[in-house]
């Protein structure tokens, strides 16, 4: 016999108090882990993403959506910038380092990405197998899209225009799949990555491309500087000091077809669009939550009237006030510990259930099998709340007048 | 084994209950006589610790218990005394087996499961072991009631009208049980009651 065994069965002897309690509580409790762990993936995720991007730069209209397509590749351009405008923001001295980006064009849902060496390089990405593009029409694939398109070193395919895999084919230029990635864990695993020059193929703007010219762009080396005609996406700019904060921004905007979006500001501003709705549902589990204490409360302070006598009988046998005492708050918390934990697995199940059922979580880069230093925390509260919700009929136990319930008056 | 001296108990704007001094020698069956209202109950409760407060002392197996402190007054009450009352007080939630347990776990001794045994067939509750109190007729939750208060083999038992509800042939019973229990243990048995029928039981009477 020790005080657990006890606790435990007064819970079990009432299974239906027990089980409401326990699951109330795990109801409220599993809400915050959902939006603790989809809140915390989301944001290291966009972190990830968007680290060692200061600046994107790209075509007019609205910045949030400049920002998701060029770094989180979730939504479409803003429109297209001259090549020969974006050189001249790479021959700003604030800028340290320049990534172009030509967008548009998809395949089975997967953007194909025109790009430079150096954007895999930002995400120190590393081949699983063969090798990086190369030349014109090939593409090295991210692991996610390996897997999914089942695409192989070797493998050709065509191009769709817009994101969709309905969109008009580009069957005339396909194109050659020269290497895979290892998983990274960020965005480039859902990319397929190719040179610019590629995508200005397709899209049959390469016209003239054979001669060597004389003045390199400095941003595609192939084509010769202040081209009047090619276009780019955007640009992934990184500042050389922080004065550029100041200046940078500015001097982009002052030109009149160029925007700048900084990633930090636009996503924290995307953050607090969403925020009201993750504060309605946290607000809704704390609730949940209150209500569950409460409810514990009165099963307890119920069930002590029930138990007058076995308190002062216990109390005959040499149990101390302080032995009562700890038996009550010891069965809150275990209703709450158990509640608790209950509601941890929960969480995570309903996530890992939700990561199977939306494809797109997981090319979100959500999972249900990261756990937070913050569950420990959730933990850690609700045995607090079972102290807090046990310390009355606690006391009241501590203040059982053993003679007077025993003579019966 | 009992002896007190100018006790007297004072319940809150009512008039002082004076005891007269009782001298309660160990190894018999001793009776506390009184009609309803006389204080039995009251006494019973100062000479087993389970109320406080009173005027003169009471001085059990040589040691005061009126100087204790609460908490040295649980530890004390666990280990020296059995108590039985007019109805059984088990624990609903517990088997019996749990039941028995709660006596030495909460008197802080040695949860020996040989004695568990010897007690459970003492008193024939051997396959009710694991039986809930609710399956329980009302003679074996008497049982258990008497097995839990002679379990930690305490020199005194103190029981509060434990037949009054009863009527003959049950009293007869319980009260053989309480007699055969307490002399079989070594514990010495004190019963307060206004129950006459108990007199022929005992040679050692105390009329309050």
């Amino acid at each position: 016999m020790n005080l657990l065994l006890l606790v435990w069965n007064y819970l079990k002897a009432k299974p239906l108090n027990t089980v409401l309690n326990i699951f109330l509580l795990s109801l409220g409790i599993a809400v915050i882990t959902v939006l603790l762990l989809f809140n915390n993936q989301l944001q290291e995720k966009i972190a990830s993403n968007a680290k060692g991007i200061d600046l994107v730069v790209g075509a007019k209209g609205s910045p949030l959506q400049l920002i998701l397509c060029s770094i989180f590749h979730i939504d479409f351009p803003t429109g297209n910038i001259k090549l020969s405008e974006a050189e001249r923001v790479v021959r700003h001295r604030m800028v340290k380092k320049a990534i172009p980006m030509a967008l548009g064009d998809s395949f089975n849902g997967y953007r194909i990405v025109g790009t430079t060496s150096e954007y895999a390089l930002l995400y120190k990405v590393e081949l699983a197998s063969g090798d990086f593009w190369k030349n014109d029409l090939e593409v090295t694939l991210g692991a996610v899209v390996a897997e999914r398109t089942r695409l192989k070193i070797g493998d050709t395919f065509a191009s769709a225009h817009g994101l969709t895999s309905d969109g008009h084919a580009h069957d005339e230029n396909r194109y050659l799949v020269k290497g895979i990635l290892k998983r990274s864990g960020n965005v480039v695993d859902n990319l397929i990555l190719t040179n610019i020059e590629s995508i200005w193929k397709v899209h049959d703007l390469a016209q003239g491309v054979a001669v060597v010219p004389i003045h390199p762009s400095n941003l595609v080396p192939s084509v010769e500087m202040r081209d009047s005609i090619r276009e780019i996406t955007s640009l992934l700019i990184q500042y050389r000091n922080p004065l550029a904060v100041i200046q940078l921004p500015r001097f982009i905007n002052s030109s009149s077809n160029l925007q700048a979006a900084s990633p930090a500001f636009e996503t924290a501003r995307l953050f607090s669009i969403l925020g009201l709705g993750v504060e309605v549902l946290r607000g809704f589990a704390f609730v949940l939550i209150l209500i569950s204490g409460l409810s514990i409360f009165i099963a307890l302070y119920n069930s002590l009237k029930e138990r007058q006598y076995d308190l002062a009988i216990m109390r005959s046998m040499g149990a101390s006030r302080r032995t009562l005492f700890v038996s009550i708050v010891l069965e809150g918390s275990v209703l709450s510990v158990l509640g608790t934990i209950l509601g941890l697995a929960l969480g995570h199940g309903v996530l890992w259930v939700f990561t199977i059922v939306v494809q797109e979580s997981q090319t979100a880069g959500v999972t249900a099998s990261a756990f937070y230093v913050a569950e420990a925390y959730v933990l850690l509260g609700s045995i607090l709340l079972g102290i807090l919700c046990s310390l009355i009929p606690a006391i009241q136990a501590y203040r059982t007048d053993i003679h007077k319930v025993l003579a019966g008056s | 084994m009992i002896t007190t001296k100018g006790l007297s108990y004072t319940y809150r704007g009512q008039k002082k209950i004076e005891f007269k001094d009782i001298s309660i020698l160990p190894g018999g069956h001793w009776l506390l006589l009184g009609e309803s209202g006389s204080g039995k109950t009251t006494l019973l409760h100062l000479l087993g610790g389970l109320l406080k407060s009173q005027e003169g002392s009471i001085e059990v197996n040589g040691t005061e218990i009126t100087r204790f402190s609460e908490h040295g007054l649980d530890r004390f009450r666990g280990q020296h005394y059995g108590f039985i009352f007019q109805k059984s007080h088990l624990i609903p939630a517990l088997t019996v087996r749990n039941n028995l347990l709660m006596a030495p776990f909460l008197a802080g001794l040695k949860q020996d499961e040989k004695r568990l045994l010897e007690v459970l067939d003492q008193l024939a509750l051997r396959e009710k072991e694991h039986s809930r109190i609710r399956e329980l007729s009302q003679g074996q939750a008497q049982r258990v009631a008497i097995a839990r208060a002679v379990l930690n083999r305490p020199t005194l038992i103190l029981a509060d009208e434990p037949t009054s509800a009863l009527d003959d042939k049950n009293c007869e019973r319980v009260i053989d049980l309480l007699l055969n229990a307490s002399a079989h243990n070594g514990a010495t048995l004190v019963v307060a009651t206004h129950d006459q029928r108990l007199k022929v039981k005992f040679r050692n009477q105390i009329q309050l």
